[in-house]
């Protein structure tokens, strides 16, 4: 597992998410923090490609050896890539959260909601403070 | 020699001889255990007997082998197995006591075991007279009025306990929505609300391990309270210090409450729920009265239950007669119906009957005094090297934190499986869901100081291998027949059938 890190370039959501922006799309995963959390994950529950996601509701499930949960659309839109490697190596989470172990990639369909998103600095504050 | 140094050596020395094939890998054409006698009855045409278009076309493929290899394969299948027969067992919100053998003895007396469950009423006044003495006792131990035998299992107890709360409040001529549940309860509550037809709803813990009385005050305050589940102790081992507090204002509100009764040995004979304000209880006769565990069954989760709800009990109930003798009253008209076929697993209730007839009221209360005792004991032996979440007296069980052994980078899951090495079967590990690294540890009464030492020593032992060598941990077990097991896929990609090696590749038809 790498070290804990929250890069520079990511936005962050409070459901302890990333969010990578490429244009008019975003890449989704999960924190440092949360696969931490999580433990060694086993298992991803993840939707189709063409499916819809919506800021703040879980569009899939993680199970780690702990527990199943869920994981939150930091932002709206639909899905145009998902990342299937997960299927058979959903421990790619923990050892490359930010890279190999990205989840989702999404057509944004408001870009308004960005504004609600931290980056590296208020999301390791908030960290601190939970 | 330690316990667990010898059973590895056992299933790597001896037992690891024989070769690990499955009794089909075992058949040789031609081989058999089975002597058929003489025909001594007219020989007869296979045509009149079974028409030949109702046979198979071929021979069903059943192993062929010896009686010796029968014997030796599952008896060496049953060496691989684990369970309290064998040593240690501390999975903590199981309760897993040792089973007393006169309690089977009870159970396969000819009376119960030949009996029949359309046998008459007037034949069956032993089995009856059984069920109705049990009832009373359990009526004793939670401190309520009547009961029912029949879920058969606690989980079953929940939902029949759910739908007569449900029955109590159509009856007030109400009908509420939400049931609170503490988020250290078993995943069971909510899961049975919902089967219910409620909605669950969380009230978090306060710093004491306690339900968070402010929270609840305002969840109550919401209003459309059908009731609250609460497991006193709780999952965490701890006593609910405000329980009266908590069924006065649920109560206030015009909801019920529900006594999860997984956690009763740590009360018997010492505080009954009926006391503490609960309307509904369930017991887990697995856990708490000492029948067997496991294998899906069978099991028996009776719940008892206040004045009020009595009506709405499934038929039947067993009923005594002024002449002394015993009947099955089916005329109950407000009651909820049947949950169960016939009357329960009135096997498993025997076998709760012979334990708590054997142990009486002074005998239960020694029973949970003990449990409470060695639980306590078991934590004073492991308080420097695990985190203790919340400094209180423990009830029959304790959850502790494994975080400081993560700056090694081991785990409470690699704890567990490498508590398997020393022969001590693991905690439950990862709940309650509110303490990290959870390790949750139930020694139980039966357990001398001897064992609990044990226990306390194998503990001991993975912590100073943690630091020593964590990856050996991580990669734990490495005695046991299989290593770690990718349960994940276990779960959703079953493999419960093994093709003949003729039939592999053959696509499932």
């Amino acid at each position: 597992m790498a070290a804990e890190s929250y890069p520079q370039d990511l936005k962050y959501y409070k459901e302890h998410d990333w969010v990578r922006l490429e244009g008019d799309e975003a890449v989704f995963g999960i924190t440092w923090f949360a696969q931490d959390a999580l433990g060694e994950i086993v298992y991803a529950d993840l939707p189709d490609v063409g499916d819809t996601v919506t800021a703040g509701a879980p569009y899939g499930e993680l199970e780690s050896v702990k527990a199943v949960s869920d994981v939150f659309a930091p932002l709206s839109g639909e899905i145009t890539d998902v990342n299937a490697v997960l299927e058979d190596e959903p421990q790619l989470v923990n050892e490359d959260c930010y890279g190999e172990g990205w989840i989702l990639r999404v057509r944004l369909s408001d870009q308004a909601e960005l504004e609600s998103l931290m980056d590296a600095e208020a999301y390791q504050k908030f960290l601190a403070e939970a | 020699m330690p316990d667990g140094e010898m059973s590895t050596a056992c299933r790597e020395g001896i037992l690891g001889r024989e070769p690990r094939l499955t009794i089909f890998e075992r058949s040789r054409p031609g081989r058999g255990a089975a002597a058929t006698p003489a025909l001594d009855v007219p020989d007869k045409p296979l045509d009149e007997v079974v028409p030949a278009a109702l046979r198979r076309t071929r021979p069903a493929r059943l192993p062929e082998v010896a009686e010796v290899d029968i014997v030796r394969h599952f008896t060496n299948l049953s060496a691989l197995n684990y369970g309290v027969d064998n040593g240690a067992y501390p999975l903590g919100s199981c309760t897993m006591k040792y089973n007393p053998r006169v309690n089977e003895r009870a159970a396969t007396l000819e009376g119960f075991r030949g009996l029949h469950p359309y046998q008459p009423e007037s034949l069956a006044q032993g089995a009856l007279e059984l069920l109705y003495t049990l009832e009373g006792w359990l009526c004793e131990i939670a401190g309520l009025a009547r009961a029912t035998l029949q879920p058969a299992a606690g989980a079953h107890g929940e939902l029949t306990g759910l739908l007569l709360m449900r029955a109590a409040h159509e009856a007030r001529g109400r009908a509420p929505r939400r049931i609170v549940i503490p988020d250290t309860a078993h995943g069971t509550n909510p899961a049975s609300v919902i089967m219910a037809g409620y909605d669950p709803v969380a009230v978090s813990s306060d710093a004491r391990g306690g339900v968070d009385m402010d929270r609840l005050r305002e969840i109550v305050a919401e209003g459309d309270i059908a009731g609250l589940m609460l497991t006193n102790p709780s999952t965490l081992g701890l006593f609910e210090e405000h329980i009266l507090e908590i069924a006065e204002l649920v109560h206030g509100a015009g909801g019920l409450l529900y006594y999860d009764g997984a956690n009763s040995n740590a009360v018997l004979g010492i505080s009954r729920p009926g006391d503490m304000g609960f309307d509904i209880v369930h017991f887990n006769t697995h856990k708490t009265f000492s029948t067997p565990h496991g294998g899906g069954g069978p099991g028996a989760g009776p719940i008892v239950v206040g004045e009020e709800l009595v009506p709405f009990l499934p038929v039947p109930t067993v009923e005594k007669r002024d002449d002394g003798t015993y009947y099955l009253d089916h005329d109950r008209p407000r009651s909820i119906g049947k949950v169960r076929t016939f009357y329960g697993n009135v096997g498993v209730l025997v076998r709760a009957y012979a334990y708590i007839r054997a142990l009486g009221p002074d005998g239960l209360r020694r029973v949970s005094e003990r449990a409470v005792l060695n639980a306590n004991y078991v934590l004073a032996g492991l308080r420097d090297l695990f985190d203790v979440p919340f400094e209180r007296r423990c009830m029959h069980e304790f959850v502790v934190s494994a975080t400081p052994l993560r700056e090694h980078g081991v785990r409470a899951m690699d704890v567990a499986k490498r508590l398997l090495d020393h022969g001590v079967h693991p905690p439950t590990t990862y709940f309650p869901l509110i303490v990290d690294e959870a390790l949750m540890v139930e020694p139980t009464e039966t357990e001398s100081r001897e064992s609990l030492d044990r226990i306390v020593e194998a503990f001991r032992t993975v912590a100073r291998e943690a630091a020593e060598d964590p990856e050996m941990v991580c990669a734990a077990p490495h005695t046991l027949p299989v290593r770690r097991l990718d349960e994940a896929s276990a779960a959703r990609k079953p493999v419960v059938r093994q093709r003949f090696p003729e039939d592999e590749g053959a696509a499932a038809s």
